[in-house]
């Protein structure tokens, strides 16, 4: 096939597409409104109360902002180092392993044994509930906890950069995936023989937790709140860095021609390493609250999530933190709100066919391959 | 893995993969498949094979010696098991990766479409238990299988005509996910048993139909009613002969069954990588620009080698887990599974046939099973009670107690080492073990005409 008629050919396949997105999209909204006023037309509608899916919304958008944090961190490898790195979500399990311990060492130091709260309950036999740790209950331990996920998770990316990364800058994309495997395989596993591989209740329940906004119908829980906070906070200040700083500037080069980015004089092994620090931080820190969102943990849950972080990702547009994070919060509303169409157990796979659907159609993702990070 | 994508490819690459021969360069390419097995015989590469599975039967003797011959020859079939299975998913997944360069990391998923088909349509309408099939004969639910993992190769190929290579990885990925999320999925069972009459039996999988190799040592399976091949089969080696268990010895009879399924696979890739549609593969790999400028129809030749790839994970998946007895998707066909045959391929060089099957081999019994059995072996010399945790092992202080832990834990820190070999591989010889066997995109290697001297002036 000549070059001068693909592009022909290319936007006939895509343009049938787009229309059957298109379509599919608005017959499931119509579907939703028939749903919510309670019309039943054949296959059409049905019932569908306004609490359910303002709860299924706002747990879609939590999911979204935890999600679309990990996606900033993913994004920027990716565009940065030109490579998909496949360790991303042992990242945000090491973040939620190492943050929970250091805030369970603040809740529960003196009353249960060190190696027990260290180890996130892998060792010895306390309760979620004997150790308490709870945002109203034991604040401090938690924003403690998240800046430790942060620190030991941006150190640890450093840390595999050096040995595993920087070898092999100059290889191509797959060998540099093919190694981030083999980094993820190492990371996951070292986590599961160190914390044990059951799956185990992690916060404390705590009366009167719930804050219900009647109007709307949703109630919100305060982990959820803390969550929405810290996420917002984390995505304005890496705006603030990008946008306002030397080194924001010279990632944004960086992502955007190599090259041009070196003969101008940027340190590029400092902006690097840079990016593993706030990438690796970020990651942990979205591990950290994914936790608190979920009140478990296990060792390869950040791996469950990575297909998730990278269909945000790609949603949004590889090399823009915006689009990972408006990435995030589709992917979120997507896995949530699908249950209301299709079987819950079907509702992974929905966030991953949005995601193929996305690469097949607008491979440059939603905000139209713009690689400024 | 090209050649030309790794710059210290060519310095670490001389040695020890130099020792055995490489059959390219040193001789004309034969046209037809039988003449490359006569000449991977003469080049040695049959006795590499052969040489290696010798050595891992010996390792495996060393192990469970003491416990008689009947452990011994267990040993010897599950590795010989693995080693077969793994080298033929490694052999389709070549023909996708190291020759065409299509880095598609969904195989888990292709493997499970395969042996799902297979036993909904051989599975008795009426079943004793779990869910209900279509009740047709084995070979129809094998070319069933086959045929619908090259139809969802298919599909898995329209993003590969537009995707670059670390974007179809992602795509593949999802995508057996997917599969894997509708066999475990309950809602998509009732679908399939209410419109076409059989289900997958969601989480808890399924039973799969009985083993025709079975059949041939024992009267319609049944132990304890062997056939006439079965007598004479048992009566020498059996618990009256030899003393090694019927299990074990029908294993071995399997074990042959799936060796002329690996001589297949080898002797079909060899003879698709020889032909001009192969090396329009190689072309693609080395250079798609080049290969569409050339006048090669690129979309289509990706097209075929995805559906032929995935086909033949399909089947590999048939004849491997079609044998296991019962299938679930959850332990079975995560990703863990693709990245296990990555492995295999990776070690044996991608883009080397051999190589592939010698990888499968060697990362079924060093890699996956060897040090579970040497840490089983291990922790049973040591003499100290398993703490329960970690940090109950760390807290301690004592090395023999840690030593005890980590033995008595070895999955975890079996996966670590898979991890360290992967990347000490990718950085120190991305060309495998085999090094530089890859198969040249040239019909004449021209890199090695200047050594020879011809006709240089």
């Amino acid at each position: 096939m000549g070059t001068t008629d693909s592009s022909i050919v290319d936007s006939a396949r895509a343009r049938p597409g787009l229309l059957f997105v298109a379509l599919l999209g608005g017959l499931l909204l119509v579907d939703l409104a028939a749903k919510l006023a309670g019309v039943g037309l054949g296959p059409v509608g049905g019932s569908l109360s306004v609490d359910r899916l303002g709860s299924n919304l706002w747990s879609g958008i939590v999911i979204g902002l935890v999600i679309g944090l990990a996606g900033i961190g993913l994004s920027m490898t990716y565009s940065i180092l030109s490579f998909a790195n496949f360790s991303h979500g042992d990242l945000v399990s090491v973040g939620a392993f190492s943050g929970w311990g250091i805030a369970f060492l603040i809740a529960g130091f003196g009353e249960i044994p060190v190696r027990a709260l260290l180890t996130v309950r892998d060792a010895g036999n306390a309760s979620p509930g004997d150790i308490g740790a709870h945002v109203l209950t034991t604040p401090v331990a938690i924003l403690v906890g998240l800046l430790a996920a942060f620190v030991v998770t941006a150190l640890l990316a450093v840390a595999l950069d050096r040995a595993f990364y920087k070898p092999m800058r100059d290889r191509d994309g797959i060998s540099l995936l093919i190694a981030s495997i083999g980094a993820a395989l190492i990371v996951r596993y070292l986590l599961q023989f160190v914390y044990g591989s059951d799956r185990r209740g992690v916060t404390a329940s705590v009366e009167a937790s719930n804050l219900a906004f009647d109007p709307i119908g949703v109630s919100v829980d305060a982990h959820e709140l803390t969550i929405l906070v810290a996420a917002v906070g984390l995505m304005l200040a890496m705006h603030a860095m990008l946008q306002h700083t030397k080194l924001g500037t010279a990632m944004r080069a960086m992502a955007d021609n190599k090259d041009l980015a070196l003969i101008t004089g940027i340190p590029a092994e400092r902006v690097v390493t840079a990016t593993w620090i706030i990438g690796g931080g970020l990651a942990g820190a979205s591990g950290y609250l994914y936790v608190l969102l979920r009140g478990t943990i296990q060792f390869d849950f950040g791996w469950l999530l990575l297909l998730l972080i990278f269909a945000a990702v790609i949603l949004g547009g590889i090399g823009s933190v915006y689009g990972a994070i408006a990435g995030g919060l589709v992917i979120g509303v997507v896995f949530t709100t699908s249950t209301i169409w299709i079987p819950s157990d079907f509702n992974q796979a929905a966030a991953f066919g949005v995601m193929i659907l996305m690469l097949l159609l607008r491979p440059e993702g939603l905000f139209g391959g713009v690689t400024t990070t | 893995m090209s050649a030309a994508d790794s710059p210290d490819g060519d310095a670490s690459g001389g040695d020890a993969a130099d020792a055995p021969g490489g059959p390219e360069g040193d001789a004309d390419a034969p046209e037809s498949a039988t003449a490359a097995v006569v000449e991977a015989a003469r080049e040695s590469d049959l006795g590499l094979v052969i040489g290696t599975l010798l050595a891992i039967y010996a390792a495996a003797t060393l192990l469970t010696f003491t416990n008689g011959l009947n452990s011994v020859v267990g040993l010897m079939e599950t590795l010989t098991f693995l080693g077969i299975v793994y080298a033929l998913t490694a052999l389709a997944l070549n023909l996708q990766w190291g020759y065409t360069g299509l880095f598609n990391i969904g195989v888990a998923g292709f493997m499970a479409v395969g042996v799902y088909t297979m036993g909904m349509v051989v599975r008795s309408p009426d079943p004793a238990f779990g869910p209900p099939g279509l009740g047709l004969p084995l070979p129809v639910g094998i070319v069933a299988g086959t045929g619908m993992a090259a139809l969802l190769g298919a599909v898995a190929a329209l993003p590969a005509l537009r995707l670059k290579a670390d974007y179809l990885a992602i795509v593949t990925l999802g995508l057996s996910e997917i599969v894997r999320l509708s066999l475990q999925s309950s809602a998509f069972d009732s679908f399939l048993r209410d419109t076409i009459g059989a289900g997958t039996g969601g989480g808890r999988g399924m039973g799969m139909p009985d083993n025709p190799v079975r059949d041939l040592f024992l009267v319609d399976g049944q132990a304890g009613d062997p056939t006439a091949l079965g007598d004479l089969v048992f009566g020498v080696f059996g618990p009256d002969g030899l003393g090694i268990s019927q299990p074990i010895l029908i294993g071995w009879g399997y074990i042959a069954v799936l060796a002329v399924f690996l001589v297949g696979f080898y002797l079909v890739l060899e003879r698709l990588g020889r032909s001009p549609f192969g090396r329009t593969m190689k072309a693609i790999r080395e250079d798609e620009l080049v290969a569409d400028s050339l006048g090669k129809d690129v979309n289509l030749v990706k097209i075929k080698v995805f559906v032929i790839g995935c086909a033949l994970m399909g089947l590999a998946g048939i004849l491997w887990f079609g044998s296991q007895g019962n299938v679930s998707p959850t332990p079975q066909f995560r990703p863990l599974l693709t990245f296990y045959v990555f492995i295999a391929v990776i070690i044996g060089g991608s883009g080397s046939n051999t190589g592939s099957v010698l990888g499968g081999i060697v990362f079924a019994a060093v890699l996956f099973e060897g040090p579970r059995r040497v840490g089983g072996t291990v922790r049973g010399l040591i003499d100290a009670e398993t703490p329960p945790s970690f940090a109950d092992a760390v807290a301690t202080l004592d090395p023999v107690t840690f030593l005890a832990y980590a033995t008595e834990n070895i999955a975890p820190l079996q996966f670590v080492f898979l991890g360290l070999v992967l990347v000490f591989i990718i950085h120190r010889r991305p060309e495998g073990i085999l090094g530089d066997r890859i198969e040249t995109a040239a019909a004449v290697d021209l890199s090695e005409r200047p050594a020879g001297g011809e006709t240089d002036e």
